[in-house]
């Protein structure tokens, strides 16, 4: 915690109703954020059990520098994942890192199984766990504005919350951070669900006084400045991520159709350039983010006869137009916004949504399904269809709703089409086909996520090819987010926190023993946590060797080239190495 | 005649609250944005329009320094007021006056967190949404 030698988490148990805090001094190597929430996690969790026993925590952390310097927006969750069975790691910004800096909380550790449909209430150190019976069922949103109406704190607040999906225990729900923001991936609405915890809303005010103010502006107004004034994060506040629309669509990386092409002949209309031409309506900010990434779609749809019309307003980014779009051979960005409000209100995780929408499809044009488990049939364009699947999803209609909505990876087991089965390590695959960078980016990470180690981004920078420089530099990037983790800035402002500005940023701060901030201690440090999260992944039985990978990725052209598997899994099989030499390592 | 804090482009705010960081930390010293004398808020979530409540520098009959038992409230060229800490009893007496409620008492016994238009939001305002304005003082 700030200005204190020690970490401050807050222990909720839903079965018994029990509160606590600790105030641990031995967590501050760790820093913050990811490192703090790994340690808890490889502290609490219950690797012998199912992901969704009441027994598995759920962490929350912020880091050193949350809400104190520009875009540290992020709160970090970390779980054991329903969906690969391992571990679990999501990041969100929206207000939540903000609330829980201002309440007084590091770190957030809930375990058990409420009674009944229940909600968290922080207000400083007022903390209740309150009666959610009548929200069980509602929507995203819904549930949002009803705690709006009944908790104070308009303007300071944060609220997360589940829908139908994560109540449904569907293992790739997400979970909603104010409205437009989400933990996404690897299922912890699912987690929210098996706790019957609908919903956390945070508020506070206890002053943290600044020691030493000089200092500390100094180096606010340096990040500041390179925040506003220079190009490093003009791309994220002008067209935002769906740029890469066009850009990865020239460079053939673009999952089209369940990623049997990639590359659309034309993209215009899917485009980012288009959706900031026909719906961007507004663009609004995580708190302490003066970049203001978040866009904001609108969507005029007709619900009657006699000019009756409802408007949606939706945030975008690249990869739910990805995975919702020329993954579901969409064509439109109304259609496409669409689909993405029928996953947030059902509270789904968009990209995994997507990816198995297009795996159903494809099942159903093979004839390995029919009307019978698709109720209604999936065709690629057919967004009709693809609102009622969502649904049937969120809500198991069937049996085969059922197994979908646990991911393609259950759902292929049961229903064939495993080589069409776009996941990686039985997490559906982030919308960048880049090589050989995204796949062993995508296999090694830690959350099978292309923001562990940037993979795609390397494959992008046109290296020449050699495999030990490809695992080394995916390995060391890794690594580095580690770090960045534990501060936790949003990876938007990765080239604004270089290792000199994150020293400048601690010292200002005192976060850190004054004398030990240089290089070697963030070598350290990110070392220390990645070791963490390998321990973790031990626990529970992670193989990279075992490893399940899409046969579509290597039959479907990464960037004009076909992706060789042996040669893959070689380069797995070396960064496994790297992994195990760090495991037998002193840090 | 004097510069006042005006918030009339607010429909260009991204909600980003760096406004309220520089306000708590420059005038307050505070990491914390309860002691930011300009409070962004909501209505309906964030789905909804942002507003920035702020100290609307009245003139003439001003609410807050009539309602100051002690004379610690000051009108200030252009409008609002000037607070004087060490006459300030607490007594919130100007909160209470204020229908904007632009003013905060953040701690026991302490004076309150009130505007003094020193411009220093504005100035770090991505999408000049706030500005300084000459206003007179009649």
């Amino acid at each position: 915690m700030l200005n204190e030698k020690y970490i401050k988490v807050l222990n909720i148990d839903l079965s018994s109703g029990k509160i606590s805090v600790d105030l641990r001094e031995d967590l501050k190597e760790f820093l913050g954020g990811v490192g703090v929430a790994s340690k808890l996690l490889l502290e609490n969790m219950a690797p012998e059990l199912n992901p969704l026993s009441p027994e598995q925590p759920i962490i929350f952390a912020i880091g050193a520098l949350s809400s104190i310097f520009p875009v540290v927006t992020k709160t970090v969750a970390m779980f054991i994942s329903p969906v690969t069975g391992e571990l679990g790691e999501s990041y969100a910004g929206g207000r939540f890192a903000y609330t829980m800096f201002n309440a007084g909380i590091d770190a957030l550790v809930i375990k058990g199984k409420a009674k009944k449909p229940c909600y968290i209430s922080i207000n400083n150190n007022r903390i209740d766990i309150k009666d959610a019976r009548a929200f069980w069922g509602l929507h995203a949103n819904q549930v949002g504005q009803y705690i709006r109406t009944v908790e104070g704190g308009q303007g300071k607040r944060s609220i997360i919350r589940i829908g139908p999906a994560g109540e449904n225990l569907c293992r790739i729900a997400n979970v909603n951070v104010d409205t437009y923001r989400h933990f996404g991936r690897m299922g912890l609405g699912a987690v929210f669900g098996s706790k019957n915890l609908k919903a956390i809303q945070v508020t506070g005010d206890i002053t943290k006084e600044i020691k030493d103010q000089k200092k500390y502006l100094k180096v606010y107004n340096e990040i500041f400045n390179k925040v506003t004034d220079t190009k490093l994060m003009t791309k994220y506040h002008d067209l935002g991520t769906p740029i890469n629309v066009n850009v990865l669509n020239i460079i053939e990386a673009l999952p089209v159709k369940n990623l049997q092409q990639a590359h659309l002949e034309d993209a215009e209309e899917i485009s980012g350039e288009h959706f900031a031409e026909k719906n961007l309506i507004r663009k609004i900010a995580c708190v302490g983010c003066p970049v203001g990434c978040v866009h904001i779609g609108q969507v005029r749809r007709e619900f009657d006869t006699g000019h009756e019309y409802e408007t949606l307003n939706v945030a975008y980014d690249y990869e739910l137009i990805a995975t919702l779009g020329s993954n579901l051979g969409m064509s439109g960005s109304d259609a496409i916004l669409e689909l993405i409000d029928a996953v947030e209100e059902f509270g789904l995780d968009a990209v995994a949504g997507g990816i198995c929408l297009a795996y159903a499809t494809e099942c159903f044009e093979k004839k390995l399904i029919t009307e019978k488990e698709t109720i209604v049939p999936l065709e690629f364009g057919n967004k009709e269809n693809y609102l009622k699947a969502i649904k049937f999803m969120a809500t198991k209609e069937n049996e085969f709703y059922a197994a979908l909505s646990d991911g393609v990876a259950v759902a292929s087991q049961k229903y064939g089409g495993e080589e069409f089965a776009v996941s990686i390590a039985k997490n559906e695959m982030p919308a960048y086909h880049t090589g050989y960078g995204a796949i062993v980016g995508y296999s090694c990470g830690a959350r099978h996520s292309h923001l562990c180690n940037g993979g795609y981004s390397y494959d992008q920078a046109n290296h020449e090819f050699d495999k030990q420089a490809l695992v080394d530099s995916v390995f060391d990037e890794e690594v580095k987010r580690c770090v960045l983790n534990s501060l936790i800035i949003c990876l938007f402002a990765r080239n604004v926190y270089d290792n000199a500005t994150i020293l400048s940023a601690l010292d200002a701060v005192n976060a850190v023993e004054p004398g030990s901030l240089n290089d070697e201690y963030l070598e350290q440090l990110g070392l220390r946590i990645y070791k963490t999260k390998l321990k973790i992944k031990k626990a529970l039985d992670f193989d990279l060797s075992k490893i399940q990978i899409s046969k579509r990725v290597f039959v479907t052209p990464a960037m004009k080239e076909i992706l060789d598997e042996n040669l893959t899994r070689e380069m797995i099989e070396m960064f496994k190495k790297k992994n195990k030499e760090l495991l037998a390592s002193d840090i | 005649m004097g510069k006042v804090l005006k918030s009339n482009d607010m429909n260009k705010c991204i909600g980003c609250f760096t406004c309220q960081r520089v306000c708590a930390g420059i005038n307050h010293k505070s990491f914390t944005d309860d002691k930011s004398a300009i409070k962004i808020r909501t209505l309906g979530g964030l789905s909804g329009k942002f507003f920035a409540t702020h100290c609307l520098a009245c003139t003439g009959d001003i609410a807050c320094m009539n309602a100051c038992p002690t004379g610690a409230l000051t009108a200030r060229p252009g409008g609002g007021v000037v607070l004087n800490e060490k006459k300030c009893i607490y007594c919130k007496k100007c909160a209470e006056s204020c229908i904007v409620k632009a003013i905060y008492f953040t701690d026991e016994n302490s004076p309150p967190i009130i505007c003094k238009h020193c411009g220093i939001c504005v100035k770090y305002c991505p999408h000049n949404c706030l500005t300084m304005e000459d206003k007179d003082d009649a």
